[in-house]
């Protein structure tokens, strides 16, 4: 048995377990975000013809939440904080930069599949604005200049 | 049941627990201003237009407040009164409005709404007095061209979710909702696709349902008004039934009136060549399905059969009940049929080349503009029906043609393609072919003659109607179904064995065609107050009975069409220009 069969195998569970009850398109959308890393739109047509609802639904749950990637994720999540204490410092240029520098638009993974960027909201961290983080990695009080040196790092990691 | 006494703005009212403020206040004659409500089609209490004074500190929305959960008088019991009219509530009226508008592309005078636009009265009525008060950044939005029948753009957009409530619930369709969050929240399909690649029956209902300009259909007037204007042409117009019940509306004339005459008045002066009635292709349909019935029946056919005049309807059958493809009628819809006609049988007897005329159908169906670009729908290289406009688009062209419609004389059709009998004025209406139908096959399985016409189980808009004819001892089991949701039911039960039918008449919109995507638009209030579909169908009911003859096999110019031309009712020849097939869709294509 193919590796993926075994994942669709997966998700086919987690639906007939949730069919017919309340929440069941959340429920299964974030086993199935376990099972394949993201939420492509093939696994959404069988979710949603699992479930018995429209496409249209399952997609509204799935891009309402930020927790549900559509694309696969890069290796290493970017998280530019987008917060007020933030913004107001200039997160949206460090923002723009990360962009220019990978050439890939927000909420997009990069070509070589190393990077996703993503804006987040505040991370709790607005003593260090503006914020960014790699993963688990905190870059604090940054400015655009500092950003090509942070993903070299990563990339070369 | 338990009932509730209190009081709205002073009016004492009793309304059973449960019933919302916003029902109460309708009952004791108040008005409150909505704008996402639709009665048991969307109720979620979203843009609050509607709110009022019940009691507490905050303001409610009417719409999704229960008269229990008023506050009550520890001592006396008493529930608050509400009010509906303070500074307060218009202020917060007020600035919701304009908050909206903050958001929205306020191009009012070159918009194809303006003066029936839900918002743009709302923006009258509570006194708007700067649309950009909160000017600011604006979600990006894209117009989508992709359908054939149907614009959706979301510059428009007031996030009200009526069309959504509409494709889902009473279409049974759902290819359009809401997707991310906050301020870029957007109505569009799954995956950005475009309307066209979804699922999407073309019906119009989202249209019809749409407060503002987001939704409309796709405009061909200009491609009429070429035709008309190129010498080259031979421009042949024709009016489905429903039309005629509701082109009036558009001119003030009270709804419910058929204004037949003054169409045709009006389209002779737009400078059509010849003026056509649907209702003749109507007759023609009648023969051919009746006759494909009563074949169906004795030879041992696939049963049930069902009705193909909607493409709605067929394209949802296409893609949702495949497996139903064989119980389609290989009818072609009237106007196809008309159009087939018209470059065939009445080019040849008139002695013009087919490939200069322009078949218009004036329509009141946004699917149709889907149907004719069909590329079964033709022969010899030429479509049956070159352009659809619907009853909306009419209505801008006469306006544009500065005729005063209202004043007009009453005028006929162009003789022989403007005969028609009240069998065929009824197809506009939810039971009207099959009462039509009937009428011809009765006559053709008994050989005796119908003493009374009116087939009134199968009349009026119960989602489903059933009725069970003894035809000479052959059991005739037939069932209507108006709406794709209605009809889903229906087969659902058909398939599962629960039920068994012999004929089954679908119609994709609710109320059949006089309530079709392409019609005048009637606010959700307004349709509180006056009960659209019965008005416009008592306008082809009445014009029904009015019609010296009432059954399509009766009518001269039919049969002096099938003896020069066709032959026989399901001829080689019928089938070659009045029959078509059906094609399974998939719903995603990935
Ligand atoms: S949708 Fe209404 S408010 Fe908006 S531009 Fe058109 S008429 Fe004006
Ligand atoms: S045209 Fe009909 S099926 Fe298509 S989106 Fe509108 S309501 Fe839904
Ligand atoms: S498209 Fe029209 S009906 Fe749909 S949410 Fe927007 S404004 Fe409301
Ligand atoms: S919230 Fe009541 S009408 Fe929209």
């Amino acid at each position: 048995m193919s590796i993926s069969q075994d994942k669709y195998d997966r998700l086919d569970e987690v639906i007939a377990a949730n069919k017919g009850q309340s929440g069941a398109v959340m429920r299964t959308l974030q086993a199935a975000q376990d099972i394949f890393g993201h939420v492509p739109k093939d696994v959404q047509i069988r979710i949603a013809e699992g479930l018995g609802t429209t496409l249209s639904d399952v997609y509204g749950v799935a891009t309402f939440y930020s927790q549900f990637a559509l694309e696969p994720r890069g290796e290493y999540i970017i998280g530019v904080c987008l917060g007020t204490a933030c913004y107001v410092k200039g997160s949206k240029n460090v923002l723009e930069r990360v962009c220019k520098e990978l050439d890939t638009p927000v909420g997009k993974t990069s070509k070589d599949g190393l990077f996703t960027i993503r804006d987040t909201r505040c991370l709790g961290a607005c003593g260090l604005a503006p914020v960014m983080m790699i993963n688990d990695d905190v870059y604090g009080r940054l400015t655009p200049a500092e950003v090509p040196a942070i993903l070299n790092k990563y990339r070369q990691a | 049941m338990n009932m509730i006494s209190f009081k709205i703005d002073g009016v004492p009212v009793t309304v059973p627990a449960g019933t919302t403020i916003l029902e109460a206040a309708r009952q004791a004659g108040i008005r409150i201003p909505t704008l996402c409500y639709m009665k048991d089609v969307n109720e979620i209490g979203a843009c609050r237009m509607c709110v009022v004074e019940a009691g507490g500190r905050a303001l409610q929305a009417a719409c999704v407040y229960p008269v229990d959960s008023l506050p009550r008088n520890r001592e006396t019991g008493e529930y608050a009164e509400v009010k509906t009219n303070t500074p307060a509530i218009r202020r917060a009226r007020k600035v919701n409005l304009e908050l909206l508008l903050s958001n929205h592309d306020k191009k009012c005078l070159s918009c194809v709404r303006s003066t029936n636009c839900e918002l743009q009265a709302l923006c009258r009525e509570y006194g708007v007095e700067d649309e950009n008060r909160f000017a600011g950044a604006m979600t990006e939005t894209k117009v989508d061209n992709s359908s054939l029948s149907i614009v959706r753009n979301n510059a428009k957009c007031i996030l009200c979710r009526r069309c959504e409530a509409v494709c889902e619930k009473v279409q049974h369709v759902g290819v359009i909702g809401p997707t991310m969050r906050g301020f870029k929240t957007q109505i569009l399909p799954a995956w950005n696709m475009g309307l066209a690649e979804t699922g999407c029956i073309n019906c119009g209902q989202c249209i019809n349902v749409c407060p503002t300009a987001a939704l409309t259909e796709k405009d061909d007037t200009k491609e009429v008004f070429d035709a008309l204007a190129d010498p080259n042409k031979y421009v042949v117009v024709q009016t489905a039934p429903a039309v005629r019940a509701a082109l009036g509306e558009e001119f003030g004339i009270p709804m419910g009136t058929s204004v037949t005459g003054k169409m045709a008045a009006a389209l002779r002066r737009m400078g059509f060549d010849k003026v056509f009635d649907t209702d003749y292709a109507a007759d023609l349909t009648i023969m051919e399905e009746a006759n494909e019935l009563v074949a169906r029946v004795k030879e041992g056919g696939v049963l049930p059969m069902i009705t193909s005049c909607s493409p709605g309807w067929i394209k949802f059958c296409e893609t949702y009940y495949p497996e139903f493809i064989p119980n389609l009628s290989s009818c072609k819809s009237p106007h196809e049929m008309e159009g087939a006609v018209i470059k065939s049988y009445f080019a040849e007897k008139e002695g013009i080349d087919p490939h200069k005329i322009v078949v218009v159908s004036v329509m009141p169906c946004t699917a149709k503009k889907f149907e004719c670009k069909r590329p079964e729908m033709g022969h010899d290289g030429m479509a049956d029906v070159d352009i659809v406009i619907t009853t909306r688009e009419l209505a801008r062209m006469i306006k544009q043609c500065g005729i005063r419609f209202e004043k007009l004389a009453d005028e006929d059709f162009d003789d022989m393609l403007g005969e028609s009998t009240g069998a065929a004025v009824i197809f506009g209406v939810t039971g009207g072919v099959m009462e039509a139908a009937l009428r011809t096959a009765y006559e053709v399985i008994t050989g005796e003659k119908l003493q009374k016409l009116d087939f009134v189980d199968v009349r009026g808009f119960e989602g489903v109607k059933e009725a069970s004819y003894n035809l000479n001892g052959l059991e005739v089991k037939v069932a209507v179904a108006h709406s794709t949701g209605a009809a889903a039911k229906l087969l659902d039960a058909v398939k599962s064995g629960e039920k068994s039918y012999t004929f089954i008449e679908v119609m994709g919109c609710p109320g059949g065609c006089i309530n079709g995507g392409g019609q005048p638009l009637v606010s959700p209030e307004k349709r509180l107050e006056i009960d659209v579909k019965a008005l416009r169908a008592k306008a082809l009911y009445d014009e029904d009975a009015a019609k010296p003859i009432r059954k399509s096999h009766e009518l001269p110019a039919i049969n002096k069409m099938y003896d020069e031309f066709f032959g026989n009712p399901n001829s080689p020849k019928a089938h070659e220009l009045l029959h078509t097939h059906y094609t399974a869709r998939k719903l995603y294509n990935d």
